[in-house]
């Protein structure tokens, strides 16, 4: 695609949000990827998320490492400061940028490989570190960026455009994630926006460190017949575990869900997640049970989807260092400087 | 036999086992001299080893004030372990005193009979006084001191009231404490002629002094210049800088009602993250930093270039050390210099700051974060192990109350309001340094995107080669700004008439006094002249133009500061005679005025007339 100004149109009938903010007004600058990339569906389904979350986008952050994938915050909330680190290195950037101000809110884009190679180490450590984060692995089974090389989520036996079968085993982001401590994990599919979006706007809302691997299929590299990261792989086997709505602090909370069927999980702002039970005894708060099911759905081939795992009271970073209320950026010389007369004593101290 | 004389100019060896608790003793010892008002440098030698290796502490006794290392033969010898203790014996000069514990017989002639032999049974004392092995082992270094300190004439009070303060939370362990040192006391007193031919005097030297190690000093200074963030993580010689700044940070910057911490200090997993972290706190406004060694360098080294290209202020403080790993790394050296100055890859090159004392070190910890927010770049204060992890006499810390962090230039909300289209990249002072915005200050204006790849004044991204070299000539421009800005070089003019200059940084300071005395021994004048910053001021070139020779003083094998100079300002090599010292002891004045006479075509024992 060329580089060209997104035109702006302007539509005095599209829905507001309670800023008075427009879809419109969480757009980007037009996205350079591949024509049906996937990586573009999750940039859709954060735009809608954060209109419907009604977020000021200037009050998020948007960082991400390098790859297709981590292109994508140019193309989504263009008012937000955005920061396109370095390959894998997402984490620590947004843990220094998240403990240097609590206040805004964090998203962070990665790729597959950007997060399960030359990541993974800050990938395991931003999860202990319980980062008030959402954290989105757009997922595609390859480096798209450097044209189609596998990735380490591409499962055994997977069929590459060219080359041999993929002879390593895979790693599982969801599972790694729940095993690291993540309080929020969930995997979705670029192509299922009636999950996606609920998801993240569950992951935004969630306190701590909120984890989203949304397979996004590579249309130029890893999206045919022998890719179990294609567009037609995930739809034929994708087990949906939960069907979510999140309803955030300021909306009713409605009781469309027959009893029985549904699970209300309330977040630490107040705000409620209801989640639609597919499996019948399913309970998103256990974290064993979690893993148990991905590991049989593994087992059968299938992708299981959904809000896997969460923990509605978790803590952050901050909690457990203690850091003060007021942004660590905010604090002023007053704050800060200890002063001439204590310099003394310390001078005294040595001497 | 001769037998050395010395009053206040001698130094002392202890030879002790790694993990005995003998710091402390040694620590006290130099400490009382300090507080008898005479100048002293004591310095750690010791291994890459957690216990059970031998380690040595030198403590130089000047009243000259010479505070470098003066070599590798000493006055006295604590001799306090068995493993080493032959190789301590030779490194007395003849004349020397060795210290011993003589509860075991050691037959002392079949070492040196040129040497004189201390013995005290100070096993034997503590078999005595103490049931508790563990007691035996501490209170042995005490009575050492105590032993000493009438051997060497030393105040004894000085020494008790420093125990006092010592253990001012521990009230209890003073009178054992007490006891312990005079047991060597009286001992010493009994059983040899007090004091000895070397000793001490009480001198007025130390007034308006500290004694301060430089990595203490730099973490202060982090304090007072309102850093919020430090993410690292562990390596020797910097270790000890984090530690200090989390002391400080605990003690003041933690609310006493909400007990809310003003701070945040994080062990990342390693140095690439540490140095993540650094830039994202940076980019988000809040005063960040992180200390490291040569390895942990190498590994920020890719962050270090999109911290240089985006613009980001960081701190870095490099603790410099011999490499690249075990055997090495508890030895001294300034041998990162060119791996810092242009660190990273593509066209970047890195911000030098280089204290030579605490007191400076404090100053330059406390102007990086100044400097880094001032031209929005990485700022790395090079210091080395000799300054950061041992104690120097140093001139009192000072701040000034009225003293405003500089941020640089960061557009508020309103400033953005007032302007028609804000280019992040946009040089509008011609000066280099554009205006930046933090995360969340508007909800219209002033949102940029960063990154490492190549984009215009308005931070759009360009892949147009005339966009990237209008940005990294700016850049170059902006470096232009730097060598102004930082701290000028300090020049020390010869007492002649000098055609030759000297130039160093860092550490070396130490041992200048005592360059130039030797050399005016031999009727050698030079200019000196310590650089402070990197890139060079303008009187750097100045100074280097108007001496015919100048020698270049470097703590590592490749005379990397020579290179930096040659590199960078395009002086002709053979005017810049290169000094080399790289074995990871600190460099001695000896070895530098050797090396200066040798390339001068002096010999040793020729002196006066040649004028150099
Ligand atoms: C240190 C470093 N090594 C290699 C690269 C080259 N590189 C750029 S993107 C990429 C892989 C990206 O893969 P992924 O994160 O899955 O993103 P995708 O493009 O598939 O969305 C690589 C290896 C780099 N930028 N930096
Ligand atoms: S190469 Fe693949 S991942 Fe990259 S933009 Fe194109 S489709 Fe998307
Ligand atoms: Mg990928």
């Amino acid at each position: 695609m060329s580089y060209m100004k997104k035109p702006q149109f302007y539509n005095p009938d599209l829905p507001k949000n309670e800023l008075g903010l427009t879809i419109r007004d969480y757009e980007g600058s037009l996205s350079t990827l591949c024509a049906g990339c996937g990586h573009d569906s999750i940039s859709s389904g954060i735009m809608q998320a954060c209109f419907e979350l009604s977020i000021s986008p200037h009050t998020v952050a948007k960082i991400s490492g390098i790859g297709c994938s981590s292109k994508t915050p140019t193309y989504y909330l263009g008012n937000a400061h955005g920061f396109n680190s370095v390959h894998g290195r997402m984490p620590s950037v947004a843990t220094g940028a998240n403990v240097a101000n609590r206040d805004l809110t964090y998203i962070g884009m990665s790729g597959d490989g950007d997060t399960a190679s030359i990541g993974l180490g800050q990938f395991v450590h931003v999860i202990r570190r319980q980062l008030n984060m959402l954290y989105v692995v757009a997922n595609n089974g390859t480096y798209g960026l450097t044209k189609g090389q596998n990735s380490a989520t591409l499962d055994k036996g997977s069929k590459p455009k060219k080359g041999p079968d993929n002879p390593w085993d895979s790693i599982d982001l969801v599972t790694t994630a729940i095993q690291m401590g993540a309080t929020f994990v969930a995997r979705s599919f670029s192509g299922d926006k009636q999950q996606l979006v609920p998801l993240i706007k569950a992951a935004v809302a969630h306190k701590g460190f909120a984890f989203i691997d949304c397979i996004s299929p590579c249309v130029t590299f890893n999206n045919h017949a022998g890719s179990t990261k294609s567009y037609d792989y995930v739809r034929e086997h994708n087990a949906v575990m939960n069907r979510m709505d999140f309803i955030p602090l300021q909306d009713e909370i409605t009781t469309e869900y027959a009893a029985g069927t549904s699970s209300q999980v309330s977040l630490h702002d107040g705000s409620v997640m209801h989640l639609q039970k597919l499996a019948e005894d399913y309970d998103p708060r256990d974290k064993i049970t979690a893993l148990d099911n991905l590991q049989r759905h593994n087992a059968d081939g299938k992708v299981l989807t959904g809000l896997l795992y969460v923990d509605p009271d978790a803590s952050d970073t901050h909690d457990v260092l203690a850091t003060s209320k007021t942004p660590l950026r905010e604090l002023k010389e007053k704050d800060l400087c200890p002063g001439a007369e204590v310099l003394s004593s310390i001078n005294a101290s040595f001497s | 036999m001769n037998t050395i004389t010395a009053v206040n100019e001698f130094v002392i060896r202890f030879a002790n086992v790694n993990g005995t608790g003998s710091a402390s003793a040694n620590m006290l010892f130099a400490k009382s001299l300090f507080r008898m008002g005479i100048p002293v440098s004591p310095r750690n030698m010791f291994p890459s080893n957690i216990q059970g290796l031998p380690t040595w502490y030198d403590v130089r006794v000047s009243e000259k004030g010479y505070m470098g290392r003066r070599g590798e033969n000493v006055d006295m010898v604590v001799a306090m372990n068995p493993q080493s203790f032959e190789r301590d014996v030779k490194s007395l000069a003849p004349g020397g005193f060795l210290f011993y514990d003589s509860t075991k017989y050691i037959d002392t002639g079949k070492y040196r009979s040129d040497i004189q032999w201390i013995g005290v049974p100070l096993m034997e004392i503590c078999q005595r006084e103490y049931q508790n092995p563990r007691q035996r082992q501490l209170f042995k270094n005490i009575i050492y001191v105590g032993a000493l300190a009438a051997l060497l004439e030393m105040d004894f009070d000085v020494i008790k009231d420093l125990i006092a303060s010592q253990f001012k939370a521990k009230q209890k362990l003073i009178p054992p404490n007490i006891h312990a040192l005079e047991l060597g006391y009286d001992y010493a007193s009994k059983n040899f002629d007090c004091p000895l031919s070397i000793k001490v005097k009480a001198a007025d030297l130390n007034k308006d002094k500290i004694l301060i190690d430089g990595n203490t000093a730099s973490a202060i200074g982090a304090v007072y210049s309102g850093a919020t963030v430090a993410s690292w993580y562990p390596i020797t010689p910097s270790t000890s800088l984090v530690e200090a700044f989390e002391k400080f940070a605990e003690r003041f910057r933690i609310d006493k009602e909400t007990g809310e911490k003003k701070f945040a200090i994080i062990q990342a997993e390693d140095e690439l993250s540490a140095m993540g972290m650094v830039i994202g706190a940076s980019w988000n406004g809040a005063r960040a930093f992180t200390a490291t060694s040569g390895p942990g360098v190498s590994l920020m080294t890719e962050f270090l270039g999109l911290a240089y290209f985006a613009e980001i202020p960081v701190v870095l403080f490099d603790v410099q050390r011999g490499g690249p790993s075990t055997g090495m790394p508890t030895r001294t050296q300034q041998s990162d210099i060119l791996s810092c100055a242009y660190a990273s890859h593509g066209d970047s090159k890195q911000v030098l700051l280089f204290p030579s004392d605490p007191k400076d070190a404090f100053d330059i910890a406390a102007d990086a974060f100044d400097y880094a927010n001032r031209l929005q770049t990485p700022v790395i204060v090079m210091l080395d192990l000799e300054l950061g992890m041992n104690d120097w006499i140093s001139d009192e810390l000072e701040w000034d109350d009225k003293r405003e962090y500089d941020q640089g230039k960061v557009l508020n909300a309103e400033q953005l309001d007032k302007l028609e289209r804000y280019g992040r990249y946009l040089d509008v002072d011609g000066d280099g340094i554009t205006y930046r915005t933090y995360p969340g200050t508007h909800p219209e204006k002033g949102a940029f995107f960063t990154r490492g790849t190549s984009r215009d004044e308005y931070a759009v991204y360009s892949e147009l080669g005339e966009d990237y070299v209008h940005n990294v000539d700016r850049l170059t421009r902006k470096f232009a700004t730097a060598a102004e800005l930082l701290p000028k070089p300090v020049i020390y003019k010869a007492k002649a008439s000098a055609v030759c200059g000297v130039v160093y940084v860092g550490t070396t300071a130490l041992v200048q006094d005592e360059m130039t005395d030797l050399l005016e021994q031999d009727g050698i004048y030079v200019d000196a002249m310590k650089i402070r910053a990197f890139p060079f001021h303008s009187d750097v070139k100045k100074f280097i133009n108007k001496h015919q020779k100048v020698f270049v003083i470097d703590i590592n094998r490749d005379a990397q500061l020579r290179t930096l100079l040659i590199n960078e300002e395009d002086f002709d090599p053979a005017k810049l005679l290169s000094i080399r010292h790289y074995d990871g002891m600190p460099v001695t004045a000896v070895t530098i005025v050797e090396q200066m006479k040798s390339a001068l075509g002096i010999s040793d024992n020729s002196n006066a007339e040649k004028r150099a």
